[in-house]
Formats: C-alpha cells, structure tokens, sequence
C-alpha cells in the first residue's frame, strides 16, 4: 500500500498528463466523421510511433561494445520508424484522394 | 541550454500532435493535420537525437547507427507506403502498427537486460520501473502478434482458426503472463530471471495470436482500431520509463483515441467489444445460415443496362468486392454515363462496408466521386423506397436481411442498409459464395433481386458498353 502512494506522489505530474490526456483523446475523437475514419486510424498508428524516441535513447545510451543492446536498440529505431514514415506517408496519400473534389 | 530548448520542442511536439488529431475531424483541414504532426514528430525526433541528455548530462551517442536505422527504416516505409494498393491500405496499417508494437517490446527488452547486468540494484529496478517494463513487454507483444495475424487475415494469407476451448486458453495465457510478471518481480535475485523474462515474451507473442486468430474476418476493423490503442499504449510505457512526455501524451493519445473509435464501430455493428472479442463469427461455427435455400435468378448484362438506363434513381451499394475488383474508377465512369442520361446517382455507404471505417469513401474518393453522392446508412434507407434500382457491387454481408429478422443469426442485430425496399436489386458478385461472414443471404433469393455474376471491374465494363450501345 505504501509502495502504491509513493509510487503515485513520486509521479504525479505523469498521472495528471494520463488523466488529461484521456479526456483530451476521447473529446477530440468523438467529432471525427465516419468518411475520416480510416486516414484517422491511419494517422494515430503514425503517433503511436513516437515510442522511436524511446529506441533513440536506448541507442544512444548503449556502451560500444554491447552488441546486444546495439542490435536490440538499432531494430527498433528501424521498426519505429518504419511505423511513423510510413505511416504518415499513408495516410497523405488517403487524404490527398479526399482533397480534390468537385 | 540545450535541455530547455529540448523541452520547448517537446511541448511543441505534444501540441501538434493534439492539433493534428483536431484538424483530421474535417476533411477541409485533415491533410494539414496529417503534415503539422509529421513535422512535431519531426522536431522532436531530431531533438531528442542532439539535445537529449542522461542524468549525468552526457550527451547520447552512437549518432552513425542512430541515423543508419532511420534511414533504413524511411526507405522501407517510404516504398511501402508508395507501392501499395489502395485495396491493400487495411493490411498496411496493421503491419506498421505491428512493427510499432515490436519496437516498444525491445526497447523494454534492452532495459531489462541492462538492469540484470547491473544486477538489479534496488534504487533503479523499483517495482514501478519493473511494472512499467513488463507492461511494455505484453502490450508491445500483443500488439506485434496480433497485427502481424491480423495483416495475414486480411490478405488471405492466414485462415480462421479456432478450437473448442480456446477462450479459457487465452485467459489462461494472460493470467499467466501477469502472474509471471509479478514471480519475477518479486524473485529478482534467485538467478533464473532471465529465463523467466524470456518465458514471458514468448507467452505475450503466443497470446497475441490466439488472441486474434479465432475473430472473424467480418470483425478486423474493430481488432485492428483495438491493437491501434494497445500500441499507443504500449510507447506510453517507453514515454514513463524515461519520463519523456511528449512520448508519454503521444501514446496515450492514441490509446484513448483508439479506443473511442473502437467502441464507435462496434456501435456502427450494433455488438457490443465483448461480444466481437469473444465472438460469434470463429471459423468453424458457422453452421448457422439461412433455412431456405431457394432459387435465385440471373440477369444478363444487357438488361441490366436497360434498366439502369431508364430508371429514376439508381442507388450503388460499395462493398469489399469493389475494392479488391479495383473497381472504383470505372464504377465512377459508369455513375456519369448514367447521369448523362438523366438518371439521379447516389451512393449508399454502410459503416463497415470493406475492411475497416470509412474504406469506401477512402476508395471512392480516390476516384474522384464527388462527397455529396455518399450516403450514410440512416438516409440511405430513407430514400431506398423511392430508388428504381440498386446495384450491390461486392456488398454481402452489410445488406444480409438476416440481421434483422433471423434471431439465430451471427449478425443479428446490425444495423443494415434496407435494400429490399426499392423497386429493384442487382447484385453483382464473383459466385453464390457467402460473404466474409460466412452467412448465407436470403436476399439472393428473393423475388426482387438478380444476380450479375463476375468480377466487379470487368461487369461494370461491359455495362458501360452496353448502356453506349443503347
């Protein structure tokens, strides 16, 4: 129990983000028509990439001669940012097909 | 300095990704939306690269591998994201999702590792960081599995699979992957920590294609939007572990974004999560189907073109089989020979019809079919009783009457587009097979409705001609 509130003073500021964040997600959301749906996937999965920064700093931490943490850490900035080009890139070209109409 | 410029960046980069998400909820603003976020991402990725420092403020190193791996992986997402099919787009972003769910896994990995180096000493490896790092294990996993099924699915490369029992496996399995998260937790130093970890990542993997494996092909989008948040959730873990915020917000945005656009399309089929996860649509029960399998009748290609010729109102109902046809631009071509003949063409657009929301707007807006002939499903019925004819290309499932009259039924209770209440139905489709769901269609056989048979693209080729013909 105790290990609980410490836990939760020590990270307030982050439990403050996630509670806000939440409400802030399902506001924003909540008013996307149905035509958009698909891009919208399309362009939250590119956010969901930013978890590359975290592959970044292992990278960036990791010791010359730690070939696991090198290789480890060096697949997941390929694969991070295999998911946040590429999905950009995606989902531009859904939306360009939207943009000339008429 | 540097680190308060870093932070300046960061903030930056949370707001353009809250502004990108704003700016997507109108079509006007939405490829604006799409490019401020790429170029948050962009600052911050960049930022991070030449700004970061550890706690003891030295700078990140390894600048050559770092750059190496995003060049490699732009070239890959580059020509993967340009080269695809339009018909292909649901699988794409499964896959990108899945890789992002593998990068949040080895970075936990990474870690991991490095604090069992160190021996776990008990001012780094508290119980909240472990907490934090398994979480970024399962959920990194779960979503990597389970996309990359969720990807062969929708392909074609993977079939249905389910076994009698499965669903107590998989709550098995995922009780199992926490329990073991908290032995190992608790029993850091008795030696076999490593292996244990190692034992947790191929249960998490396991899961996540068990989890996905037994739902139906029908239910993919509402999977795909749900590993959508899981893997929002999952860089969130990557965000608390180095206590980056924009990283954090980042994810987490996406977790509550994906699961409200989850619970939307559920609501669109009328099922609630639980049902679609626990599901009715396994491969292997659906022995459910219609009782009465009449006969239907067939229309040729020529009558066909008569009587969207001389009709009022002609009504086309999209489906999957549009999509894989790549049938969109001639569809176009035909909805403007018609209406040069005076005929009123509208487009009545089902929420799920395709493979994820919104795939048939996506489709018919690339060629270049104007907003205002979509309908949406509650209109679209409306006007049903006074259209001459509808033409169902590649739809099954979304026009299924049994949704709302056969209580047995696996898709009783979805919301359908009425088509039974026009004048006339034709329906294309490549054979008498049943559609994605696996349910047999009563309204084949009803009197009102003929079939075309053959591929979308090629019959509504010939329709052209033969309307030119006239």
């Amino acid at each position: 129990m105790e290990i609980v509130l410490n836990w939760i003073h020590a990270n307030e500021q982050m439990i403050y983000i996630l509670v806000l964040v939440i409400f802030l997600g399902f506001v924003v959301i909540a008013r996307v028509p149905a035509v958009l749906h698909t891009p919208l996937m399309s362009h939250a999965n590119a956010i969901s990439g930013v978890v590359i920064m975290g592959a970044i700093i292992v990278m960036g931490r990791a010791a010359n001669n730690n070939y696991v943490a090198l290789i480890l850490g060096f697949m997941a900035v390929v694969l991070g940012t295999i998911n946040v080009v590429g999905g950009f890139v995606v989902t531009d070209r859904m939306l360009e097909m939207f943009k000339k109409k008429k | 300095m540097g680190e308060s410029i870093l932070s300046i960046i960061y903030i930056i980069g949370a707001v353009t990704f809250i502004m990108g998400l704003k700016m997507m909820s109108n079509p006007a603003s939405a490829r604006r939306g799409n490019i401020v976020a790429g170029i948050g991402m962009l600052a911050a990725i960049l930022g991070t690269i030449f700004l970061f420092r550890n706690s003891d403020g030295s700078p990140l190193k390894n600048h050559i591998w770092i750059f190496g791996g995003i060049a490699t992986g732009t070239v890959i997402g580059v020509l993967a994201a340009k080269r695809i099919k339009m018909t292909a787009m649901p699988e794409m972003v499964s896959l990108f999702n899945g890789l992002g769910g593998a990068s949040a896994t080895l970075i936990s990995v990474v870690e991991f590792t490095h604090l069992a180096e160190l021996g776990f000493p008990p001012d780094q490896a508290t119980p909240g960081i472990l907490a934090i790092l398994f979480s970024g294990v399962i959920l990194g996993n779960i979503t990597f599995s389970g996309s990359l099924i969720a990807w062969g699915k929708l392909s074609g490369k993977v079939k249905d699979f389910s076994f009698k029992g499965q669903h107590i496996i998989n709550i098995i399995l995922l009780v199992t992957s926490i329990g073991l998260s908290f032995y190992i937790g608790a029993n850091l130093y008795s030696g076999d920590t490593m292996l244990l970890f190692y034992g947790l990542f191929f249960l998490t993997i396991v899961y996540g294609v068990f989890f996905v494996m037994p739902i139906g092909g029908a239910d993919m989008p509402v999977v795909i939007s749900l590993l959508n948040s899981l893997s929002g959730l999952s860089a969130a873990c990557g965000g608390f572990l180095y206590d980056n915020k924009v990283v954090f917000t980042g994810g987490i945005l996406v977790g509550a974004a994906g699961t409200i656009l989850t619970v939307l399309m559920c609501k669109a089929m009328n099922r609630s999560l639980t049902n679609v996860l626990i599901g009715s649509f396994g491969g292997g029960s659906t022995a459910v189907g219609s009782k009465q399998q009449g006969s239907y009748k067939e229309i040729t290609l020529n009558d066909s073109a008569v009587v969207m010729s001389f009709a009022n109102k002609v009504m086309i109902v999209p489906g999957y089989g549009l999509a894989v046809a790549q049938a969109q631009h001639t569809c176009h071509e035909l909805q403007k020979m018609l209406e040069a003949k005076g005929v009123e063409v509208k487009y009545a657009i089902h929420p799920v019809a395709g493979r994820m929301p919104g795939h048939m707007n996506v489709l018919l807006a690339e060629a270049d079919v104007s907003y205002d002939k979509l309908i949406e499903m509650e209109q679209a019925n409306e006007e049903f009783p006074s259209v001459d004819v509808v033409l169902i290309l590649g739809a099954n499932d979304v026009v299924n009457p049994a949704a709302k009259t056969d209580p047995s039924s696996p898709i009783y209770g979805m919301p359908i587009l009425d088509v039974g209440l026009s004048k006339n139905v034709i329906v294309n489709k490549r054979s008498m097979k049943p559609g994605y769901a696996g349910i047999e269609n009563d309204l084949f056989f009803q009197p009102k409705t003929s079939m075309l048979f053959g591929d979308a693209k090629k019959v509504l080729q010939d329709l052209i001609s033969e309307i030119k013909n006239l």
